[in-house]
């Protein structure tokens, strides 16, 4: 048995609040949980490591003659809409997952513990990153095998795809909501679904937008995502900053600043 | 005086009230539990444990009423409450897919302790609880002791000063069962405060300091082991003779000294009801002048079974199912 005296509840010096750096530190270790959970079932990899793959074929070979006249130059337009389309829809599994995780007995022990509220779903979001990360590696090597040479060079692709994990990130505090006022996994999947389907095809991910009526032209030009693609072709493409990275920056800024005390209070409130 | 009052009770609960719809779950809780001390709340399933415990642990917020652990609002102040409380609940609060060393080095890191220390801190908890060679192993291969074990040990990563545990060894063999009982002791040597559930009466009997009887949302008894037998009656005496011809002798000498007439006989065992125990020498120097030879003497302790029984005027059984909360 521990041969140390407890110390008396009385005699304890403790705050009643957890600092930054404790909350930055408890969301790095509910981080490390989640990678070993990743680690021990790596199968749940797969839709980030086959989607990025069978999309880029299937799309590229099934639009680029009709939309750009040949592969070629249809790739520097699609590459970066299947990015965002991947990882977008990669990051529901994030809040599927963490529904999975919170149906499970050790969640209370999480709140029971003296840590930072938000850790256990920050970490659950940070290590999604890391799946988004895979993805992006996949979509870009697999762009580049089918002859994509984005014009910016590897430190355009390199901003672009950042910038893509960082927007997945803050969009999965969205469906970690949804996680968290769920009852079931498979609930989470169906909402999540549901917004994403619109969202990632009415956008000018596939099409240029030119071609479309102009009521779905005025949907896909306040879409976020849209913004978020145009601003990664111009920063794999051209290399540059635009309008559109500033305002897809300024959106997620603003879902992360809506959803993550939402999200937080109601996995609070949840018992 | 405050200061005096956050020595003395490690949980001071007041009209704790919580309501689930029309299920009023718990409906007015009163507990006070010394310092250093292993405190039972007893009660059938659906009683309101549970739902009390959760309170008590920050894990749920009262509708109605107040918890202070060593002086601290559970409400107010949760973050501070957090770190005075170790919480193992009713079903294993592990992760299922690590190791068990995984388990606990996260949840040290959580504490802030370093890499290096979670590591030591959980080699060592796993030795303390007889884990150590199951410590690589995913937790899905472990048994429901084990489980047990490992889930009380992340408990103490902290050496937090009071434990919460509810129903510690529910469903647990009772040899595991035994082993917990040692663990649960000897943490309250090392000057933790325990507070235990259990709608097991000999473990409430076996392990508690004191014990509040809860039922249907109330405590409808409290005070010592002893208390509680006290207050359904006296213990029985029960004698067996060496020779059973003598028996109408030897029923009436117990009526006249031990000056009751409730005397019964039965497959072989006289048995009366024993209020004065001192009263019980005079008897046997009776018997004894008297050549009646006695090849058994024993005395019957009122069980909980019975306490609880009388004071809550249903058996155990009766309580409805799916009350569980």
């Amino acid at each position: 048995m521990t041969t140390a005296v407890i110390v008396p509840g009385a005699d304890r010096n403790l705050k009643n609040r957890t600092s930054l750096k404790q909350s930055v530190q408890n969301s790095f270790t509910m981080a490390y949980r989640g990678l070993l959970k990743i680690k021990r079932t790596p199968e749940q990899l797969f839709d980030v490591t086959l989607q990025p793959i069978l999309f880029t074929l299937m799309f590229t070979y099934l639009f680029g003659g009709a939309i750009s006249g040949n592969i070629a130059s249809y790739l520097p337009i699609i590459i970066p809409g299947i990015l965002i389309q991947t990882v977008i829809t990669t990051s529901v599994v994030t809040g599927v997952q963490l529904r999975e995780d919170m149906n499970k007995g050790v969640f209370a022990r999480f709140k029971s513990l003296p840590i930072a509220r938000i850790a256990p779903l920050a970490g659950a979001l940070l290590a999604g990153t890391v799946r988004y990360g895979i993805a992006t590696v996949l979509t870009f090597a697999m762009g580049y095998i089918m002859g994509y040479r984005p014009g910016a060079g590897i430190g355009g692709v390199i901003a672009g795809g950042l910038l893509t994990i960082l927007f997945a990130w803050c969009i999965s505090w969205i469906f970690a909501f949804f996680g968290v006022i769920a009852r079931t996994a498979s609930s989470v999947q169906g909402i999540s679904l549901l917004v994403l389907f619109p969202l990632t095809f009415l956008s000018n991910a596939f099409v240029p937008v030119n071609t479309l009526p102009q009521w779905l032209q005025w949907f896909v030009s306040i879409n976020p995502l849209s913004h978020l693609i145009s601003a990664v072709r111009d920063l794999a493409n051209a290399g540059t900053i635009g309008q559109d990275f500033w305002l897809s920056l300024l959106g997620v800024i603003v879902v992360v600043a809506i959803f993550a005390p939402l999200t937080v209070r109601a996995y609070m409130r949840k018992a | 005086m405050i200061h005096s009052q956050t020595e003395e009770f490690a949980v001071e609960a007041t009209s704790l009230v919580k309501t689930f719809g029309d299920n009023k779950a718990v409906a007015g809780v009163d507990l006070k539990v010394p310092t250093g001390t292993i405190y039972g709340v007893l009660g059938p399933n659906g009683a309101g444990k549970t739902t009390t415990i959760n309170m008590l642990t920050t894990l749920l917020r009262p509708d109605k009423g107040t918890a202070k652990i060593f002086g601290h609002d559970v409400v107010g102040e949760a973050q501070l409450v957090r770190q005075l409380i170790g919480v193992t609940g009713q079903y294993a609060s592990v992760d299922e897919t690590l190791s068990a060393t995984e388990n606990l080095v996260i949840f040290s890191r959580l504490l802030g302790l370093s890499k290096k220390e979670a590591k030591k801190k959980a080699a060592d908890l796993l030795e303390e609880f007889g884990l150590t060679e199951a410590s690589k192993r995913p937790l899905a291969k472990f048994s429901g002791g084990m489980r047990r074990r490992l889930d009380l040990a992340a408990s103490l990563i902290a050496q937090p000063p009071l434990i919460f545990l509810d129903e510690p060894t529910t469903g647990l063999d009772p040899r595991t069962r035994t082993q917990m009982w040692q663990t649960i002791r000897r943490l309250v040597s090392s000057g933790s405060t325990v507070l235990l559930t259990t709608q097991y009466l000999d473990e409430a009997d076996q392990l508690a300091d004191r014990i509040a009887v809860i039922d249907q949302g109330k405590v409808v008894a409290e005070g010592t082991t002893s208390e509680l037998k006290a207050s359904i009656g006296t213990s029985a005496l029960q004698l067996r003779l060496a020779d059973s011809k003598k028996t109408a002798d030897a029923v009436a000498m117990v009526k006249t000294v031990l000056k009751t007439s409730a005397v019964t006989f039965e497959g072989g065992l006289i048995t009366a009801p024993m209020s004065n125990p001192d009263v019980v020498t005079d008897l046997l120097v009776k018997f004894r002048s008297n050549s009646i030879h006695l090849s058994e003497v024993s005395v019957q302790k009122p069980t909980l079974d019975e306490v609880f029984l009388t004071i809550t005027g249903h058996g155990v059984e009766d309580n409805k199912e799916g009350e569980t909360v």
